[in-house]
């Protein structure tokens, strides 16, 4: 009996030991999963640095030198014209002083023309920003022997002209000042009609509706709507928005000439709704944390429905509804798909100037460049990611902090 | 005003609460007097605060919340199909269990209720008054600007009654108000209460026995029955029902052998 | 008599609020354009199939098995876009599930609230960024890898394997927050139960707690596939674009969004072959999401009967 208690514990513990080891050979796996996610966000994000700066070799089509003898950002502006003047055909000037009348340009601008215009610098080849860092000498042989007329340069292909210059199709000069604006434009609009709009249904269903077959329908709708694919939203916005609702959304209703519907307005009517059900799902668990004493006081004093949500539930759950209209606003800008529907053009160089201007948005540019074979579309890409992903960390940042300051601020 | 004791401000006839189709308060007859004190006491779940809420139509905030019998107020159902039940409250004002201050200034939660009500006078005035009635001006009268919420627990709840005041109505209704309250501060606000029962009616719910006997006129006992409906079982004066009270059940459980 | 001569009761009449009731109906409106929404979608999906579905030479029959996909020549079988978008969906789902539900365990089970506090919001970072930049990984990252891997004869430049697992790592997130939320819900008295028979943490998660959550974690894995199904950017950007009917994830194939993103990044004239076609592709598209959707919120809302 005793011999086989002993049997029994010894057997016990070695089984014990081996599944010690099994529980921690999974913890390191479990651990592993959750690592690998991360990992693979900086992996991203170094692929993206790397791309986004490194050495160039640089050809000028005509030196800078010999236009003058001074650098060509301590010129005045009449000398830049003059220069312009001098340096490119009659007509190609005509085409310029069309386009943009040169007396009206900023100095900066007038760099920029002589250089695309006379200089024509053209990146023959580059380079990472890790080889850029390790293997210098190999890059200026390879310029010499290769490129000797050519200079290397090292280049951050993120820039502040990088964001103030308008798109063109040369990855040299580009910029993204139209795709920064269209973007801006959009969520704008988006804002302006889906956050009343979100916050009126979200209203509706936590303080107005009892449970009835009507809410009921409308909340199993707003969580299937916000399963369905972004792709979809952008057909939906193209046979709707661009085409069956053309006379409004192309401004022509009011006498606007534009060919087609396929404007400002339009994508941004898709993207409101593409992110309602966000905003409503957010706003209608803001409302729902609001405390019900809150809406006994004012009931208690006489006030009616309205005036209770509009003086105390709305205040109350403000900064949370703010909190999730930041993070449905971080969406928007980030959706590329359905955008590509409702018809972001890629290739147009003037900003929007209204509701009814043709657009394109910086996720598109980077697809559009991503896409591309030459080498220096990606160091463009990589540099629009960059400035993609800065707007969206500050926008979540703004978010946490929004969230963090009311959840003192109820603790207080 | 002496004469009006005869005259009831609310007569409840044959009330009974149903959520949904449970049954929670049954066959209730009582009459409210004006300017009297009146506590409603009993064991929890007897629906002692299910009939103070139906006093003013708060119940009708809860889904399947609904009501047989008549409330009347100054011979006016509240219950008829052409009341406004906002209007009803404006009249018949309201103090929560727990202090529910809004989150605003002392000035503003005075202030925003008399203003939605279409108080045109005064409101440094008004606000002055109201807090000088619910004895809590002398407190407050340097940080009218802060928070309400930085008040004290039963600070907090003398506000909500300023607050109540100020919409001027005739009937407080008082849920039990000191029941997140420390002993001094319930011993304020039972002060308060008598002072404020010269102009205007109270209604007090309370589990408190001392309480009630403290600081009501009138006591209402209320009780579960077997299929736990809450129902009244003796309503009189205050000090016959705490010294001899004609009920069985109301004397077990005022001597504690009950409940 | 005598209650008509009170005026108390003329101030307790109801009167009319046209501006409460005005803004009321307001409101309501707001909730319905969510439901027009989902019926603009059906409408519109729905007419321009049945376009598409009337031209000549085009059959459900010949949509649902046809092998070919080729607008040009009027060969329109989604069998080359289906297969390619379940390959990607496969490789995304081999990368997702496994590591979204480790991912989850850990984090829920064996994870200290300071790791808990450092580790999920990374894995929020990566769900917040645009699918637009998991193409360009997928393609300067991702591609370049696989050809160093398995050399660049086999693997072409656009391939399913890359978009797929690029898309994995875009899904992990959801998977793994949305388990987590599952484990989470599993009250703590089952694992004590587990724990006080003698199970390690191990035991205690994969024999106790993961099968308790079994209903919410299908749940998830169903709403990850269907993200994948419906994910466009990546594979427009890294699985190549032309359909092929290959089984090979090493080939480039076009996948039903690519091509809906491709045909409409054009100028494609209305009332064509080509812009029909896009609409019947998302309808099909329409209706795998929805269907999925439904399925794992079913199963959801059954795990929450049994823990709430």
């Amino acid at each position: 009996m005793n011999k086989n208690n002993s049997i029994f514990e010894s057997r016990a513990q070695g089984n014990l030991k081996k599944r010690h080891r099994v529980s921690k050979i999974w913890r390191s796996s479990f651990f592993l999963s959750t690592t690998i996610g991360i990992f693979s966000l900086v992996i991203l994000l170094f692929s993206i640095i790397n791309q986004a700066f490194g050495y160039v070799i640089v050809e000028n089509n005509v030196d800078p030198a010999s236009l003058s003898s001074m650098p060509l950002q301590s010129l005045e502006r009449e000398e830049l014209i003059s220069i312009l003047q001098e340096n490119v055909s009659k007509n190609r000037f005509k085409t310029i002083q069309r386009d943009n009348p040169v007396e009206e340009l900023k100095r900066s601008e007038l760099v920029g023309l002589v250089t695309s215009e006379i200089i024509k610098p053209t990146t023959l080849k580059s380079y990472f920003l890790i080889p850029s860092l390790t293997n210098k000498a190999e890059i200026i042989r390879t310029q010499q022997d290769e490129f000797p007329n050519a200079v290397v340069q090292f280049r951050s292909w993120i820039s502040p002209s990088f964001l103030t210059d308008p798109l063109s199709t040369n990855p040299d000069t580009t910029g993204i000042r139209t795709a920064l604006l269209g973007s801006l434009w959009i969520i704008v609009v988006t804002v302006i009609i889906a956050f009343p709009i979100g916050i009126g249904a979200a209203i509706y269903l936590e303080e107005y509706s009892s449970n009835n077959w009507l809410s009921r329908i409308i909340k199993t709708n707003i969580d299937n709507l916000a399963g369905i694919p972004s792709i979809v939203y952008g057909l939906l916005g193209l046979a709707i928005f661009v085409r069956g609702l053309n006379l409004i959304t192309s401004g022509a209703f009011i006498g606007i000439d534009q060919s087609n519907g396929r404007t400002i307005l339009s994508a941004a009517l898709t993207m409101s709704l593409l992110i309602l059900p966000l905003i409503i799902i957010n706003a209608q668990e803001a409302i729902r944390a609001v405390p019900s004493s809150l809406r006994q006081a004012s009931y208690g004093l006489g006030a009616t429905r309205l005036q209770t949500i509009w003086y105390h539930v709305l205040p109350a759950a403000m900064p949370g509804i703010l909190t999730g209209t930041i993070l449905a606003v971080s969406r928007a800008i980030g959706e590329t798909a359905p955008l590509i529907l409702v018809g972001a053009s890629s290739f147009i160089n003037k900003d929007p100037s209204g509701l009814f201007s043709n657009f394109t948005v910086l996720p598109i540019q980077i697809y559009n460049w991503t896409t591309r074979p030459q080498a220096e579309f990606r160091n463009v890409a990589a540099a629009s990611i960059l400035v993609l992903l800065i707007v969206l960390l500050t926008l979540n940042t703004a978010a946490i902090l929004l969230r963090n300051h009311f959840s003192k601020n109820k603790a207080a | 005003m002496t004469e009006n004791k005869n005259q009831p401000i609310i007569t409840v006839k044959d009330l009974s609460i149903f959520y949904k189709t449970f049954r929670a308060v049954k066959n209730v007859d009582l009459e409210i007097f004006e300017n009297k004190i009146t506590a409603i006491i009993g064991p929890s779940g007897c629906g002692k605060s299910t009939v103070l809420r139906s006093f003013n139509r708060m119940n009708d905030f809860i889904p399947g919340a609904s009501i047989q019998g008549n409330i009347l107020f100054h011979d006016k159902n509240i219950y008829d199909e052409d009341v406004d039940p906002v209007q009803v409250r404006r009249m018949i004002g309201m103090v929560f269990q727990k202090p529910n201050p809004f989150p605003k200034s002392i000035y503003e939660n005075i202030a925003w209720g008399a203003k939605m009500n279409g108080f045109s006078g005064n409101m440094d005035d008004l606000v002055e008054k109201t807090l000088q009635d619910a004895a809590l001006w002398d407190e407050v009268k340097d940080e009218l600007n802060k928070n309400a919420l930085s008040l004290s627990g039963g600070q907090q709840q003398r506000l909500c009654i300023a607050r109540a005041l100020a919409v001027k109505p005739e009937i407080i209704l008082m849920d039990e108000p000191c029941s997140a309250l420390d002993p001094i501060a319930t011993l304020k606000i039972e002060d308060l209460m008598r002072e404020l029962s010269h102009n205007y009616s109270i209604i007090i719910v309370t589990h408190n026995m001392q309480q009630a006997a403290r600081a009501s006129d009138m006591t209402a006992f209320f009780t579960m029955d077997e299929d736990r409906a809450g129902v009244m079982v003796e309503y009189g004066l205050t000090t016959q029902i705490f010294t001899n009270p004609k009920n069985k059940q109301t004397e077990d459980y005022i001597t504690g052998r009950f409940g | 008599m005598q209650i008509a001569q009170n005026p108390l009761v003329n101030k307790l009449r109801k009167k009319p609020r046209i501006g409460e009731n005005l803004i009321q109906a307001v409101l309501l409106i707001c909730g319905i354009i969510s439901v027009l929404t989902t019926i603009g979608i059906v409408f519109e999906l729905g007419k321009e199939s049945l376009l598409f579905f009337t031209m000549p030479g085009v059959t459900l029959k010949g949509f649902l098995t046809g092998t070919s996909w080729q607008p040009a020549i009027g060969e329109f079988g989604i069998l080359p876009l289906l297969t390619s978008t379940l390959i990607t969906t496969f490789f995304a789902m081999l990368i997702a599930l496994p590591l979204g539900l480790g991912a989850a365990i850990f984090l829920s089970e064996y994870a200290s609230p300071k790791a808990r506090k450092t580790l999920k919001p990374a894995l929020e970072v990566l769900a917040g960024i645009p699918t637009v930049v998991y193409g360009y990984f997928a393609l300067t990252v991702m591609t370049p890898f696989l050809r160093l891997l398995f050399g660049s004869d086999t693997v072409q430049i656009y391939n399913m394997l890359s978009a797929g697992l690029v898309m994995g790592i875009m899904i992990l997130p959801l998977v793994s927050s949305m388990s987590e939320d599952a484990l989470h819900a599993v009250p703590r008295s089952l694992r004590e139960a587990a724990f006080g028979l003698g199970a390690t943490r191990f035991e205690t998660a994969v024999k106790v707690v993961v099968p308790a959550a079994l209903s919410g974690i299908i749940a998830a894995f169903i709403i990850g596939i269907s993200r994948a199904v419906g994910e466009t950017m990546i594979v427009a950007i890294a699985a190549g674009s032309g359909s092929a009917f290959t089984f090979n994830p090493l080939n480039a194939a076009e996948t039903m969004t690519g091509y809906i993103a491709r045909i409409s990044g054009g100028d494609v004239a209305y009332d064509t072959p080509e812009y029909n076609s896009i609409f019947a592709i998302g309808m099909f598209l329409f209706l795998i999401t929805l269907a999925l959707n439904l399925v794992s919120r079913r199963i959801a809302a059954r795990f929450r009967e049994v823990y709430e």
